[in-house]
C-alpha cells in the first residue's frame, strides 16, 4: 500500500515537470549544458534532502557522486594553484610555461631552486603509503611536515595569538583604544570602558576555568564558574550564528529550486 | 631506523624555522617563507594520495562485489571523469594553455556549478534540521549553562533580523540597553568576543606546548606503534 502510494505520487511529480517543461513554463534539460546541469543539480539536491526522511539508495548515489567529485575537485585545484606554479614552475621554469603556463612572469631560476627538490622527494615518498612495502618510508614525509607545522606554528601562534592576544586585551583596559567620534578624534567614553572592563573580567574568568592546577574551590571556584558562563555564552553565540548560516544555505537551495529550476518565483 | 630518521627530520627542520624566526639575514630570512610554500606543495602530494586511497578502498569493495559496490562504482567513475575534465581542462574555451581549469564556461566549472556546489550546500543546510533537534535536546537538560547557551543562541538569531527589533521597538531610548539588537550587540561583541579570546590563548599555550613535545621528540604518536 505504501508502496503503491509513493509509485502514484512520483508519478504525478513526474507528470507535472513534463507538462511545465513541455509547455516551456520551465527550462528543459535537453537545452544545452546548462538546462542540463540545472536539472542534474536540482535532482542531486533533492536526493541529498530525502535523507530527512530516511537513508535511501538515491541519497547515497548523491553522497557517493559528491565524494568522488569533491576528491578529484581538490586535487585537480591543487595540480593547477600549488603543483604546477610553486613546484614545476620553480625546478624547470621554461619548460613549465612552454607546457602549462605560458603567462608564467619569470623563466628563469630562482637563486635556491634546487631546495624545491626537497618537496618533491618527501612528496614521492608520502605516495609511497599506498604501497604495503613502502609504508614506512612514508613516514619521513609525515615527520617532514610535522616538523614544518610545529616549526612554523609554535612562532605564529607565539606572537600572533598569545602575546597579540594579551596585548589587545591590556591596552583595552589601559583605555588606549578609546571609541573614536566620526570626525576622528579619540574620545573616551564610560560606556566602553565598562564594556572594556567586562570584557577583561570576562576573559580572566574564562582563563580561571582553562587553569587546572589549582583545585576550583571557594572564591576561584566562584570565579572559573562565571568563566563557565562566559564561555557558555561565546558558544551560545557560535551556535546562534551556525543555525543562522544552515538556514541561509537552506534558503538558497530551496531558492534554486523553486526559482532556477521550476520557475515559480 | 625506522624511527630514527623521522625524528631526526622532525627535529632539524622544527628546530630550524624556529631559530630562522630570530635571524633575518639570509639565507634564514625566507626560509620561513619557503618551508610555507613547501607545506603547501606536501598538503597537494597528501590531496593525491588521498585519492589514490579512494581508488584503493573503492576498488577493493567493487572487486569483492561487497554490499553497495555499485555505489562505490559511482565515486569512482564521478573521481576520474572530474580527474579527467581538470587536468586536461576539457572543454576550456581557450584551450589547454589559454586560460585557467576555473575559467567560466569550461567543463570543470560545470562540476562545480552542477554537482559540487549544489552538494556541498544542500549537505550544509540539512544541518539546520539536526541543529534543531540538537538545541531541543539541549533545552531539556534544563540546567543553568545548556538554558545560557540557548538563551543566547536565540537573542543572536533574533537580534540580527528584523523581528528582534520589531519585538523592543517599543522601549523607551532609557532603556535602548535591554532592545534585543543592543543586546545582541554587546553579546557579540564583549562576551563573545571575550570567551574566544580566552579560548585563542588556551589553543595558542597549547600548540606551543605540542609543538615543543614534537620537536623535542617527546611526542612520537604520528610515527605508529611498530
Amino acid at each position: 500500500m505504501k508502496r503503491a502510494l509513493w509509485i502514484i505520487i512520483t508519478g504525478i511529480i513526474v507528470a507535472v515537470l513534463v507538462v511545465r517543461t513541455a509547455s516551456g513554463n520551465m527550462e528543459s534539460p535537453f537545452a544545452g549544458i546548462e538546462g542540463f546541469g540545472t536539472w542534474f543539480a536540482a535532482l542531486l539536491t533533492l536526493a541529498i534532502m530525502s535523507f530527512l526522511y530516511d537513508d535511501n539508495p538515491l541519497y547515497r548515489f548523491a553522497e557517493h557522486l559528491f565524494v568522488g567529485v569533491s576528491a578529484a575537485y581538490w586535487m585537480v585545484m591543487g595540480f593547477w594553484s600549488t603543483l604546477v606554479p610553486n613546484l614545476l614552475g620553480k625546478l624547470w621554469p621554461s619548460l613549465t610555461a612552454q607546457l602549462f603556463m605560458p603567462g608564467l612572469a619569470d623563466t628563469t631560476h630562482d637563486p635556491l631552486w634546487f631546495m624545491y627538490f626537497i618537496p618533491m622527494a618527501f612528496g614521492v615518498l608520502l605516495l609511497l603509503r599506498l604501497f604495503p612495502k613502502g609504508g614506512h618510508l612514508s613516514r619521513w614525509a609525515l615527520a617532514f611536515i610535522l616538523g614544518t607545522t610545529a616549526g612554523l606554528r609554535l612562532i605564529a601562534f607565539l606572537t600572533a595569538d598569545f602575546m597579540g592576544q594579551i596585548r589587545s586585551t591590556l591596552k583595552s583596559v589601559a583605555g588606549l583604544t578609546p571609541a573614536v567620534l566620526p570626525g576622528g578624534s579619540p574620545s573616551f567614553s564610560f560606556e566602553t570602558m565598562f564594556w572594556d572592563l567586562v570584557a577583561v573580567i570576562a576573559i580572566m574568568a574564562a582563563l580561571c576555568y582553562f587553569y587546572f592546577s589549582k583545585e576550583h574551590k571557594g572564591s576561584f571556584g566562584a570565579f572559573s564558574r562565571i568563566g563557565i558562563w562566559v564561555l557558555m555564552i561565546t558558544f551560545g553565540a557560535g551556535f546562534g550564528y551556525t543555525v543562522m548560516g544552515r538556514i541561509a544555505l537552506l534558503v538558497g537551495r530551496i531558492e534554486f529550486l523553486l526559482r532556477d529550476w521550476l520557475a515559480v518565483i | 631506523m625506522k624511527r630514527t630518521i623521522p625524528l631526526a627530520i622532525t627535529a632539524i627542520v622544527g628546530a630550524v624555522l624556529v631559530i630562522a624566526y630570530f635571524i633575518p639575514h639570509p639565507p634564514f630570512d625566507g626560509l620561513r617563507e619557503d618551508f610555507s610554500i613547501f607545506f603547501d606543495i606536501m598538503a597537494t602530494f597528501a590531496f593525491i594520495l588521498g585519492g589514490g586511497n579512494l581508488i584503493k578502498m573503492h576498488g577493493n569493495r567493487i572487486s569483492r562485489r561487497e554490499e553497495g559496490w555499485f555505489f562505490s562504482l559511482v565515486t569512482i567513475v564521478g573521481f576520474l571523469l572530474v580527474l579527467l575534465v581538470g587536468l586536461t581542462k576539457f572543454g576550456n574555451p581557450d584551450g589547454f594553455r589559454g586560460s585557467s581549469v576555473t575559467a567560466s564556461g569550461s567543463y570543470f566549472d560545470h562540476v562545480y556549478e552542477y554537482i559540487f556546489r549544489p552538494c556541498g550546500a544542500t549537505m550544509f543546510a540539512l544541518l539546520a534540521f539536526y541543529v534543531a533537534s540538537a538545541s531541543f535536546r539541549a533545552f531539556r537538560a534544563r540546567n543553568a549553562e545548556a538554558s545560557i547557551l540557548l538563551l543566547v543562541a536565540f537573542i543572536i538569531l533574533l537580534g540580527r533580523t528584523f523581528v528582534g527589533a520589531l519585538l523592543t521597538s517599543w522601549l523607551p531610548d532609557s532603556l535602548r540597553f535591554l532592545t534585543i539588537p543592543y543586546l545582541a550587540e554587546k553579546i557579540m561583541v564583549v562576551l563573545n568576543f571575550a570567551g574566544n579570546r580566552a579560548i585563542m590563548i588556551g589553543i595558542a599555550l597549547g600548540i606551543v606546548s605540542t609543538s615543543l613535545k614534537v620537536i623535542i621528540g617527546i611526542d612520537r604518536s604520528y610515527l605508529g606503534s611498530d
